[in-house]
């Protein structure tokens, strides 16, 4: 896929001058050596790359270095998505990748070629709101609403693979979001109330 | 007019919109991700900046090479802030800037700055006093009445150590700003707890008068008592968008520069004596503290907190300890969540030392709190002894059982002073109808968006959706600084005067078509009536109509001092922590938190109890899991970031219960603000409750496996 786009992981990693030893035998290095030979080296200058955002083919021109986050705020000027801990602790980053909840800080842009990116812009707007935005709205599960929009989106990915959450799950389920205001006590209440109204159960406000 | 307009709060069973569980006015912009804070800006042109910062704790600059980094892609303005010969005093020192197309660039160039230092000596420890030498000074000895003679007298002394170490604000939006500086003007975007003070303060840095300086700000992402001034980062970011002739410079600290430079609650650290009568009466304190606001002295905590009203006997000396580490800032009730500790974990150990339960010992010892709040912290004890089902579940200390998991409660009190700040609201009521309340002030997420359009409402009787409110600039009316808790009762009451000032004029106008005088009129429903005669009355549209071709625009001014029964200060509070121990693994879990919180009248009962639950949570990371950790080897800080620099999460907080004291008696005090005051008791409480588990003082905050470990086996922490 990516080497249509006239680079590949390896271009990548051998374009910033990163040797494939000092990665280890991680994940980089068993999709490097599955490349396609011959692959183009994209970089460190930037390249033109295709994304598909909330199902729609955007074209920008990032350095290969660049973060999916970085792309979505900085060329897209989609900014529900925030940087705050930048090395995928934190979750104020979450969008969803092929319906998986994802630390954009954490994932280049030119890997996330061909793949659907859901960021919270595409699924839900003050005037047609998603049932979790609803809920988040409902329950107070907000203050300053920094951490908001990526829970949000995790609540989201986490509510599609597990449509019938108890509180327990919940807790673990959101355990990848951070929030500083403490707004963690509406969040378990938002988030139930979301999993209700996602199933057209009872409609509770 | 002759008259002042009565601007007092109308009766608790007459209002329709304050008291409403109203949900916050811009929830669907947050949640939707649509509301855009300073960080997120974006203006045409727009540069990143990039900080060079220092990695020594203590240095000097020898030299600063700029020449390789000016001629990186994209890089537009270079600025040096420490030139050679800067004694430098913390890592993380900003010691030049770069300005460059994107973010990556300015990066890149930034790293390219050749700076040599010569590395002095340092010390950015203060927990072990003994090592500070000549970098500890002792303040004055505060005391009253005789505690030699308490303790020549007494029939027990507990004695015990404690400590709560420096730790971080670690707002999720880091400091820092867009601004752009063309020619005479300067507009700035800024992440600030201060909006109407922002322009005067950086136009003095600047040299440019505040009438040039533009600010805007719709939302903030945390700032917790460290975001009230423009900082050193608007003037570098300011200077760069002028050398980059006018672009404008967008300039936010990265992750460790925020936990390194932007902000930390001073630490304590405390040896304390109790003198007692073995009925639970406390008759003598002695207390000597240390503890550090970075390189700055910092002051002392109040010391016994509270409880301290004479005939209590008391004598504190505290040391303040300069270190090579980033300055303190105003932390969510400044020097108060130390204070209980100190205080509430001392009592609870006197508690144990007589065998008694300390719920007991703070109500006998309430004798000692503001005479205000005596009656009101024997209550709330028992309120919170209630919810907590602590009869049931208190053991005296230690008699947990035989298990490895061991359960504990503990109690803690807090207090806030709060009050408003000074705040001036104007409101513009047009012949269309149509009102629009401005004030120069600030949402911090504590939902004052919402409360003031509550309060607009209710005087004008109408939805709050008819209410169109603008904050977050500097040409609006002037406000103040959103901290200590002042917000609410500032904005409140400036609301409340102005829109009783409009419709006044209102009234003026539209009294002659109801055949009435202006002063039998009211605002009920929608509708502008003659009072209690629902069949005089036009709609609201109607009445605004006669206004003709002139709008009505009337202030409102609260000084801060006169607001009469608008808003109040000095509110208690009482909390249990309920936790579980694991003596084998140090693991501690809280099962549930009991705030029981003093309140006045609460305009908005569902944003109240956020603030307390936010107040609880946080405090639940900052007991558990938070301390800024320095290497004295390296002067370095190990964990300037969000792995190692560890919040709460969700499944960390337990069950939080929150009780919100809504009585007349206390609707009839007036406003006051929730930020501080549930922000005060959590880290004594949990203590007292791991103490209460497992037998012992854990001396030391936080409660991590390590120091629960270290308490249980005897070692020193």
């Amino acid at each position: 896929m990516s080497s249509k786009k006239g680079f590949s992981r390896r271009g990548f990693l051998s374009g910033v001058g990163i040797g494939t030893g000092a990665l280890g035998t991680g994940l980089l290095e068993r999709a490097a050596e599955a490349a396609p030979a011959g692959a183009t080296v994209a970089g460190p200058g930037p390249v033109p790359i295709t994304l598909n955002v909330n199902g729609k083919p955007v074209n920008l021109t990032v350095e290969p270095r660049v973060t999916l986050l970085d792309a979505l705020r900085d060329h897209l000027d989609l900014t529900g998505a925030k940087k705050v801990c930048d090395r995928a602790v934190c979750g104020s980053c979450t969008v969803i990748v092929n319906g998986k909840s994802v630390y954009s800080c954490t994932m280049l842009a030119i890997d996330a070629q061909g793949k659907n990116i859901e960021t919270i812009e595409g699924i839900t707007s003050p005037e047609k709101m998603h049932p979790v935005s609803q809920a988040f709205w409902d329950n107070d599960a907000q203050q300053c609403g920094y951490c908001t929009p990526g829970f949000v989106m995790a609540c989201k990915g986490f509510l599609d693979e597990h449509p019938n959450p108890s509180p327990d799950d919940v807790k673990h389920g959101l355990g990848g979001n951070l929030c500083r205001c403490g707004t963690y006590m509406g969040v378990r209440a938002a988030v139930l109330q979301a999993a209700k109204t996602m199933k057209g159960g009872a409609k509770n406000g | 007019m002759a008259n002042t307009p009565d601007y007092s709060w109308p009766p608790r069973e007459k209002r329709k919109v304050i008291g409403q569980r109203i949900k916050r006015v811009d929830g669907p912009m947050k949640s939707t991700g649509r509301a855009r804070y300073a960080s997120d800006t974006k203006v045409k042109d727009m540069l990143y900046g990039v900080y060079k910062a220092c990695p020594h704790a203590h240095a000097k600059v020898t030299s600063v090479d700029t020449g390789d980094a000016e001629k990186m892609p994209g890089v537009k303005a270079v600025h040096v802030m420490a030139p050679a010969g800067t004694e430098i005093q913390w890592q993380g020192w900003e010691v030049a800037a770069v300005a460059a197309t994107t973010e990556d660039q300015a990066r890149d160039a930034a790293r390219a700055i050749k700076v040599e230092y010569e590395v002095m000596p340092h010390l950015v420890r203060e927990d072990d006093l003994s090592k500070a030498g000549s970098r500890a000074r002792q303040g004055g000895e505060q005391h009253q009445g005789d505690p030699d003679k308490a303790f020549q007298e007494a029939e027990t002394v507990s004695e015990g150590e404690y400590g709560i170490p420096v730790v971080t604000h670690c707002c999720l939006e880091t400091h820092g700003q867009v601004v752009q500086w063309q020619g005479d003007n300067v507009a700035v975007w800024p992440s600030t707890q201060n909006v109407t003070q922002y322009a005067g303060t950086l136009g003095g840095d600047l040299k440019v008068p505040a009438t040039n300086i533009k600010v805007a700000m719709d939302y903030i992402g945390g700032g917790f008592g460290s975001k009230f001034g423009p900082d050193a980062w608007a003037t570098v970011a300011a200077n760069l968008s002028k050398k980059a002739g006018g672009r404008p410079v967008r300039l936010f600290l990265e992750r460790d520069m925020e936990q390194m430079i932007a902000g930390n609650r001073p630490s304590v650290f405390a040896k304390i004596k109790i003198a007692g009568k073995k009925d639970g009466t406390i008759t003598g304190w002695e207390s000597a503290s240390w503890g550090t606001g970075g390189f700055q002295q910092s002051g002392p905590p109040p010391q016994p907190y509270i409880y301290r009203a004479d005939p209590l006997n008391y004598r504190s000396v505290h040391t303040s300890v300069s270190v090579n580490a980033g300055a303190s800032r105003a932390w969510r009730a400044p020097g108060n969540q130390q204070a209980s500790l100190l205080t509430c974990c001392a009592i609870d150990d006197f508690a144990a030392k007589i065998g008694m339960d300390p719920i007991e010992v703070f109500k006998i010892n309430a004798r000692y709190a503001p005479a205000a709040r005596v009656d009101l912290y024997r209550i709330q004890l028992d309120t919170a002894a209630e919810l907590s089902d602590w009869k049931k579940l208190w053991h005296p200390r230690g008699q947990s059982g035989s298990g490895a998991v061991k359960r504990g409660m503990g109690v803690a009190i807090g207090a806030w002073n709060g009050m408003g700040h000074t705040s001036q609201c104007r409101t513009t009521i047009h012949p269309d109808g149509s009102v629009l309340v401005e004030i120069g002030t600030q949402d911090l997420g504590t939902g004052t968006r919402t409360v003031i359009t509550q309060v607009a409402a209710e005087s004008l009787g109408l939805n709050i959706s008819q209410i169109k409110l603008a904050i977050g600039r500097s040409d609006q009316p002037p406000d103040n600084a959103s901290g200590g808790s002042t917000t609410v009762g500032g904005v409140s009451t400036s609301t409340r005067k102005s829109t009783v000032n409009a419709l006044a004029k209102l009234f003026e106008t539209v009294a002659p078509s109801l055949g009435a005088q202006p002063e039998d009129l009211e605002a009920v429903g929608g509708k502008i009536q003659v009072k209690g005669t629902p069949a005089k009355s036009l709609a609201w549209k109607d009445a605004c109509r006669k206004l003709g071709t002139s709008s009505i625009s009337e202030m409102g001014t609260f000084n801060g001092r006169d607001g009469g029964n608008l808003l109040t200060g000095g509110a208690g509070g009482a909390q249990v922590a309920d936790v579980s121990v694991d003596t084998e693994t140090g693991i501690v879990k809280i099962n549930k938190y009991v705030a029981v919180q003093d309140c006045g009248l609460v305009i908005n009962p569902k944003l109240a109890e956020s603030q307390v639950y936010g107040a609880i949570t946080m405090g639940i990371g900052t007991a558990l899991f938070e301390e800024r950790i320095m290497d004295q080897q390296t002067g370095q800080m190990l964990n300037a970031d969000m792995e190692f620099y560890k919040l709460a999460g969700i499944a960390d907080i337990g069950e939080i219960v929150v009780h919100m004291d809504i009585r007349p008696e206390n609707d009839s005090r007036g406003v006051i603000g929730l930020g501080e005051p549930p922000a005060i008791p959590i880290c004594a409480a949990i203590s007292n409750a791991v103490a209460n588990a497992i037998g012992v003082r854990v001396p030391r905050i936080p409660m991590t496996p390590d120091h629960v470990l270290n308490a249980l086996e005897g070692r020193n922490a």
